[in-house]
C-alpha cells in the first residue's frame, strides 16, 4: 500500500500575517541568520555595520552590498504590498516517511527555533497591485532542504494557482533535497515540475528568483523550470555543491564559480536583480504579463481576493484559530492531499 | 534471495553485472544508435537509439557503465553530463513525434559534478526533463537496473511505469555521501545504506515504483538472458495496457502517480 507522507490532522488552513519592514528583525532574535546585537560583521566586506542600518537596508550592507539571508517573513515584508500575505497550508508537516533515527526531535527543535513548521512559506499576494501566489524558501530550516512538505506545499500553491489563472513566484534558498525523508524527497522534484508544468501549460507566468543558496534537488528541478529566473547578486546557484565539486575534480574553484553573476554568464539566469529592486521589477513583469485575457482574470481574481480578505481573521484571531484547526479538519486520513485544497482555507475562516 | 541492502547496493555495482546495452541486445533488434543532443556534444554516459521490441518500433535510452575499465573512462562510469540528459529529451520528443513508446534503463551513481557540467546548467537538463517527461505524450516505461543514484537517474525515470531488478538499488544519494553528510562518516555507508530504504523492496512497497523484476538466482549477472526474460515479460505486459489509454488518460495517470508521493 502507499504510504501517505503527511500528518492527517494537518491540512490547509488560512492565517493572515503582517510583516512590515519595519518589523523585519524583531521577534527572531534567536535564528541563526539573523544579526544579534547593536553591530553586525558583514561576511563579506569585513566591515561592522549598525544592524538596525542593516534591517533598514533589507538586509544589504550598505558598504559592500553584500545580500545576507532574508528568512521567509522578511522577504514577504520586503516584497508585498503592506506586508500581507494569505497563508496557505500553513500547518502542513511531513511524518518521518523512512522512520529515520532522531528526525523528528531534530525537526521539532527547528520548529520551535525557528517558528516555521517547515522550510516554506505559501500563499497569496499583491505586488504592486497585482495578485499572485508566492512561495517562499527559509534557508535558516534544514538549510532550506526540501522535504515531503515543502514539494507538497509548492505542489498545492502551483495547483491552486492554475486553478485560478494566477502567476507564480518562488523564491528558492536550498541546500537540496532533505537526506532524512531520502527516497521521497527526491520524488518532490517530480512532483513540483509535474505541477510547474500543468501551470505552464495553461499559460501562466512562473518567476524564480534564486537566493543563497540554491543547489541541489531544487535546482534540478523547480528553480530552473521559471518562465523568467531572477537572481539575487552574489548567490550561489548549482547542482552540485562547490565542494563535492572539488572533491570529484581535485582541484579549488576558480573565484565567482557558481555565483549568480557566472549564472547569467552561462545563460541560465534572466537577470541579476539587487534586492531593493526586487518588488519594483516583479511588480513590472507581472504587468507586462497582464494580456488581454489575462486582465479578465485578474479583474475576477480582484474579487475574490476582497471577499477572502474579508472573511480572513484579523491579526492576533489568527493564532487561537490556528490552534483548533484539529477540529475543522474532514476525514483527511485516507484522502489525497489535492481533495484538500482548494476551498478548504475559505471554508474553514467562516 | 534474501541479502541485505548493502549487499544489495554492493551487488548492484558489481562488475560483470549486465548493463543497458547488454539487455538492449537481448531485448530488441535492429537497434539502431542516434547519437547528440544537438547543442553541445555526444555523452557516451547515456545511450540511445530506436529499435524494435517485438513487432513495435520503441525508443530505447539507457544510462551506460563501462564493461571494462577503458570503456568507463569513455562512458565516464554512466554518470551524464548536461548534455546526456538534453539527447535523452531529444530522443523522446521524437519518440512522441512517431507515436514511440519511450523505453529507459537507469543506471547510474549520479549525474556528473563537475565545472563543464555546471558551467552547461546540469540542473537546467534534468529539471527540464522532468517537466518535460511528465507531458510526453506517448508511454515511458523506465527499469532501474542497477544503481539509480539521486537526481541524475530520476531525469530517466519520470514514467508510467517505473520498475526496479530485484537487487537494483536507488535513492538521493549514495550511501557513502549520505553517511558523510548526516553521519560525518563515510564509512557508516553500511549503516546508512540499511536506513536510506533503497532497495526494490522497501520501494515498492513505498508505493515509489510500479513493481519488482526477479532475478535469477545469485543476481542477473549469473544469467543475463533470463534477466532480459524477465524484464520482456513485463516490458510486453505494460506496454499492451499502456497503448490502450488516450493521451489524456495517459498523462492524467501519470501526474496522479507522482502527484501522490
Ligand atoms: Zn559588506
Amino acid at each position: 500500500m502507499k504510504m501517505n507522507p503527511f500528518k492527517a490532522k494537518q491540512y490547509a488552513t488560512s492565517k493572515v500575517y503582517h510583516t512590515r519592514p519595519q518589523e523585519i528583525g524583531q521577534q527572531e532574535e534567536e535564528r541563526p541568520n539573523i544579526p544579534e546585537g547593536i553591530m553586525t560583521k558583514c561576511p563579506k566586506c569585513g566591515k561592522a555595520i549598525y544592524t538596525k542600518l542593516l534591517l533598514a537596508n533589507l538586509k544589504c550592507c550598505n558598504e559592500c552590498g553584500h545580500h545576507f539571508k532574508a528568512s521567509a517573513k522578511e522577504r514577504f515584508g520586503m516584497l508585498l504590498d503592506d506586508g500581507e500575505l494569505f497563508e496557505y497550508d500553513a500547518t502542513c508537516t511531513t511524518v518521518n516517511p523512512l522512520n529515520f533515527p532522531g528526525y523528528e526531535e531534530k525537526l521539532a527543535k527547528t520548529q520551535a527555533k525557528t517558528g516555521l513548521v517547515d522550510g516554506i512559506v505559501t500563499g497569496k499576494g499583491k505586488i504592486e497591485g497585482q495578485p499572485a501566489m508566492v512561495g517562499v524558501m527559509d534557508p535558516a530550516f534544514f538549510m532550506g532542504s526540501m522535504g515531503t512538505a515543502i514539494g507538497e506545499k509548492l505542489t498545492r500553491m502551483f495547483e491552486r494557482a492554475t486553478k485560478e489563472g494566477l502567476p507564480v513566484i518562488v523564491f528558492t534558498a536550498s541546500g537540496g533535497a532533505r537526506m532524512q525523508e531520502g527516497i521521497f524527497s527526491l520524488m518532490q522534484m517530480a512532483k513540483v515540475s509535474a505541477a510547474v508544468a500543468k501551470h505552464s501549460e495553461a499559460g501562466l507566468l512562473y518567476i524564480t528568483v534564486l537566493t543563497d543558496p540554491t543547489t541541489g534537488g531544487v535546482t534540478a528541478s523547480f528553480a530552473m523550470l521559471g518562465d523568467i529566473i531572477l537572481a539575487e547578486p552574489g548567490a550561489l546557484i548549482g547542482f552540485a555543491g562547490p565542494r563535492v565539486i572539488e572533491q570529484t575534480i581535485g582541484q579549488k574553484l576558480p573565484e565567482g564559480f557558481q555565483r549568480a553573476e557566472f549564472l547569467l554568464e552561462h545563460g541560465f539566469a534572466d537577470q541579476i536583480v539587487p534586492r531593493d529592486q526586487l518588488k519594483q521589477t516583479l511588480g513590472t513583469i507581472l504587468k507586462l504579463h497582464q494580456t488581454a485575457g489575462g486582465k479578465k482574470l485578474q479583474e475576477e481574481e480582484e474579487k475574490s481576493f476582497q471577499k477572502e480578505e474579508a472573511k480572513s481573521p484579523k491579526r492576533g484571531e489568527a493564532e487561537s484559530f490556528q490552534m483548533e484547526e484539529g477540529k475543522y479538519s474532514e476525514k483527511p486520513k485516507e484522502k489525497s492531499s489535492r481533495d484538500m485544497e482548494g476551498k478548504s482555507s475559505e471554508k474553514k475562516v467562516n | 534471495m534474501n541479502i541485505t541492502a548493502w549487499e544489495k547496493v554492493k551487488l548492484a555495482r558489481m562488475a560483470g553485472r549486465p548493463t543497458g546495452l547488454d539487455y538492449i541486445e537481448l531485448l530488441f533488434h535492429d537497434f539502431f544508435e542516434l547519437h547528440g543532443d544537438r547543442f553541445f556534444a555526444e555523452d557516451r554516459a547515456i545511450v540511445g537509439g530506436i529499435a524494435f521490441f517485438g513487432e513495435l518500433p520503441v525508443t530505447v535510452i539507457a544510462q551506460q557503465k563501462g564493461r571494462n575499465t577503458k570503456e568507463n573512462i569513455a562512458r565516464n562510469f554512466s554518470m551524464p553530463h548536461p548534455e546526456g540528459y538534453r539527447k535523452a529529451l531529444r530522443l523522446m520528443k521524437q519518440a512522441e513525434k512517431f507515436h514511440r513508446p519511450v523505453i529507459c534503463f537507469v543506471d547510474t551513481p549520479g549525474a556528473f559534478c563537475g565545472l563543464g557540467a555546471e558551467e552547461r546548467g546540469q540542473g537546467e537538463a534534468i529539471a527540464t526533463n522532468l517537466a518535460e517527461m511528465m507531458m510526453l505524450k506517448t508511454p515511458i516505461i523506465s527499469v532501474v537496473i542497477s544503481e539509480g543514484g539521486s537526481g541524475g537517474a530520476l531525469a530517466l525515470g519520470v514514467a508510467d511505469k517505473v520498475y526496479m531488478l530485484e537487487h537494483a538499488v536507488y535513492s538521493i544519494l549514495s550511501p557513502e555521501g549520505f553517511a558523510s553528510i548526516l553521519y560525518k562518516d563515510s564509512s557508516k555507508a553500511e549503516q546508512a545504506a540499511n536506513d536510506m530504504k533503497l532497495t526494490a523492496q522497501d520501494l515498492v512497497q513505498f508505493g515509489i515504483i510500479d513493481g519488482v523484476i526477479p532475478e535469477p538466482r545469485g543476481g542477473a549477472h549469473n544469467n543475463c538472458r533470463q534477466m532480459a526474460r524477465n524484464i520482456k515479460k513485463t516490458l510486453e505486459h505494460d506496454l499492451k495496457l499502456l497503448q490502450q489509454l488516450s493521451v489524456d488518460e495517459l498523462l492524467e495517470k501519470r501526474y496522479q502517480k507522482f502527484r501522490n508521493m
